[in-house]
């Protein structure tokens, strides 16, 4: 369902990279260049919540924040390895506590309080601190009078914290909805893939909906519903162009125009007009 | 009338685990139609087979696992929802649709006189007959269900009802036209709007809670699960097919969840669990319900003083404190260290003191925040 780029193991130093959605070999450095957007058939492939942030807010600007939250295993949860081996390996891999990072940052001179889904923890899965860190991200923007902003790329709530995860989707949007009557201002960025119970809560349920191009965007995993239906799924079903056609999202931005998708947006927030921005 | 009575009890529905219930419960039945026909007091055998029934009744349920749960709660002569307004409510309304696109048949919702109380009543709707069952999609909703639901609740606002829901879904419905139709925007509209609704809101999970599909209905000022229900985020198949690749993993994935009743109220997402008659709801329909009935009665008595604002900012507050044990925990400890970094000396990270849950379990986790702490620059 998401396509990956993977490194070419027979090529020196990871050189050359292959797109997975095209085939295509490019070269490693040219790709990043290119912020991980596939230069032959523009695929947006996933990149980290850092390399998110990092092309994303103004340089130097983000302060993160919550960094002190950490996952545990209430549920004494074991499929293949328990839980908290995963944690621990996921940790390992990406350098983070969890699935999300969270802070303010300023985008194009706005100040904003930032959230960033990391796909490469655990499929960016929303469990009990994820949970947390999006409604203390929203807290903070109340708090500090300024609009959020948070970036999805979700497999949608993690299965190894049961009931606990769901009541995330609750939690996150019981807090949105105080901030918004409140007058805060929200936008949601969902990119490739943002499923399931992310999709199901505060991703859409902002302000401002916004897609990168060719997301998969849905609450159904494209397979399931394949399993269910036992029929082929449509040409683009559930891509980010698929749900602004069906007027489910407000608008589409290319990952190298998304600072300043943002930065225009964010000129309009409350917030910032009120500052005689 | 008593011939009607025993052929229903012949053809009920026996899940694996019950046969041998069920075999003895045959035993009696027949022996009990033979007690009828003939001058013979066989009132011994009977004695003994009935004492048979509640004892081995007793010793099954008392001891299911979770997947038995989840299969009783199931089971295809569970009371409905549909069971619940009949028995229940008098002078049921029911109102259709969502206002927009059409009416969802896996969502029933209308006015009604619950135990003498005026309620509005959002339920799933799974069917009894094969019929049934496909019309409603087995108790799955599509967008307009869960839109029909939420239109409904503004109507119990205006009209100052109470809202009573029942959930009984195995998920929302996966399919394309769910999708075309915004079936995550629905769901998150409803738990988004459902903190808005300025009347008090009681939730019963009367059989299946599955996932964003359930919790689309359920964010309510008190919750109750029946002792045989099962709710969490994903249903055990589904889980199954995901961790474990295969559909037998679904009794591990069953116990991996944490479903039952007894999980959700001791991580405190529940509020109360309402017991089953012995053996099942299905066992004795009309005494299950009663006891729901009970249950709704007394939290809408307890709900009925507070005022809208109020009873907002407590749901709100419910569900921000609900299942954040882990986290208020481990914030608590960033607090105490930001303290810390706060006075003179030295602060490592390395030194992170983390609570008693998190230490247990997450191996080393402190050390590699740390890192990702200190590698951020």
């Amino acid at each position: 369902m998401a396509f990956r780029l993977r490194k070419k193991k027979d090529m020196p130093d990871g050189l050359w990279s292959k797109c997975s959605a095209c085939g295509a070999m490019v070269f490693t450095k040219e790709l990043e260049k290119n912020l991980s957007v596939c230069p032959k058939c523009a695929f947006h492939h996933t990149i980290s919540a850092r390399r998110r942030i990092e092309i994303t807010a103004d340089p130097g600007s983000f302060e993160e924040r919550f960094t002190d939250l950490q996952p545990a295993d209430r549920l004494g949860f074991v499929d293949e390895i328990p839980y908290s081996e995963k944690i621990h390996r996921a940790q390992e891999k990406t350098g983070n506590a969890e699935a999300c990072l969270a802070g303010i940052c300023a985008i194009g001179g706005h100040r904003a309080a930032l959230a960033v889904l990391d796909f490469t923890f655990m499929g960016g899965s929303m469990g009990e601190v994820v949970g947390e860190k999006i409604t203390l991200t929203i807290e903070l923007a109340g708090k500090e009078d300024i609009p959020v902003v948070i970036f999805s790329a979700s497999g949608g709530a993690r299965m190894h914290e049961g009931a606990i995860s769901l009541m995330q989707l609750a939690k996150t949007c019981g807090e949105l909805n105080h901030y918004s009557k409140n007058g805060g201002f929200s936008i949601s960025v969902m990119t490739n893939p943002t499923t399931g119970g992310v999709t199901a809560s505060f991703a859409s349920t902002c302000d401002i909906l916004v897609g990168e191009p060719g997301a998969l965007i849905g609450f159904a995993g494209p397979r399931v519903i394949q399993n269910t239906i036992r029929q082929e799924l449509p040409e683009g079903f559930q891509r980010a162009e698929f749900l602004l056609e069906k007027g489910q999202i407000d608008l589409i931005a290319p990952r190298q125009e998304m600072r300043e998708t943002l930065t225009r947006i964010l000129a309009y927030a409350p917030q910032h007009r009120q500052a005689g921005t | 009338m008593a011939g009607k009575k025993e052929k229903k009890t012949e053809g009920r529905t026996a899940l694996p685990f019950e046969q041998p219930i069920e075999e003895v419960r045959s035993r009696l039945v027949e022996l009990e139609e033979l007690a009828e026909r003939t001058s013979h007091d066989l009132s011994e055998e009977l004695e003994f087979y009935r004492d048979r029934l509640a004892r081995l009744t007793r010793e099954t349920y008392s001891n299911l696992t979770p997947w038995e749960r989840v299969q009783v709660a199931r089971h295809p002569d569970r009371p409905l929802t549909t069971d619940y307004i009949r028995t229940l409510c008098t002078d049921f309304v029911e109102l259709h649709g969502d206002g927009f696109y059409g009416d969802d048949r896996a969502m029933v919702t209308g006015l009604g006189i619950l135990c003498g109380k005026r309620v509005l009543v959002v339920g799933q709707r799974k069917g009894r007959t094969t019929k049934g069952r496909l019309e409603c999609n087995f108790g799955s909703s599509h967008p307009e269900g869960y839109r029909k639901a939420l239109r409904k609740m503004k109507l119990a606002e205006r009209m100052k009802l109470p809202v009573v829901v029942f959930v009984n879904t195995p998920g929302a419905y996966p399919g394309v036209g769910a999708e075309e139709r915004g079936q995550a925007r629905a769901i998150a509209e409803n738990i988004y709007q459902m903190f808005d609704v300025k009347v008090p809101i009681v939730v019963v999970v009367i059989g299946e809670g599955g996932s964003g599909g359930a919790l689309g209905i359920a964010v309510g000022d008190r919750i109750g699960m029946l002792e045989n229900s099962w709710y969490s985020v994903i249903s055990p198949e589904g889980c199954a097919s995901i961790l474990w690749r295969s559909a037998e993993g679904k009794e591990k994935a069953a116990e991996a969840l944490k479903l039952t009743a007894i999980d959700l109220k001791k991580f405190g997402i529940i509020d109360a669990i309402i017991p089953e008659p012995l053996g099942g709801a299905h066992t004795n329909a009309e005494a299950a319900i009663r006891a729901v009935g009970q249950q709704i009665v007394a939290w809408l008595e307890e709900l009925e003083s507070l005022d809208g604002d109020d009873l907002l900012s407590r749901r709100r507050e419910k569900f921000r404190h609900i299942a954040s044990a882990t986290a208020v925990l481990s914030r608590a400890v960033a607090e105490a260290e930001t303290k810390k970094d706060d006075a003179p000396g030295p602060g490592s990270s390395d030194a992170t003191v983390l609570p008693a849950s998190t230490r247990r379990t997450g191996r080393g986790v402190s050390r590699r925040a740390g890192k990702g702490r200190d590698g951020r620059g």
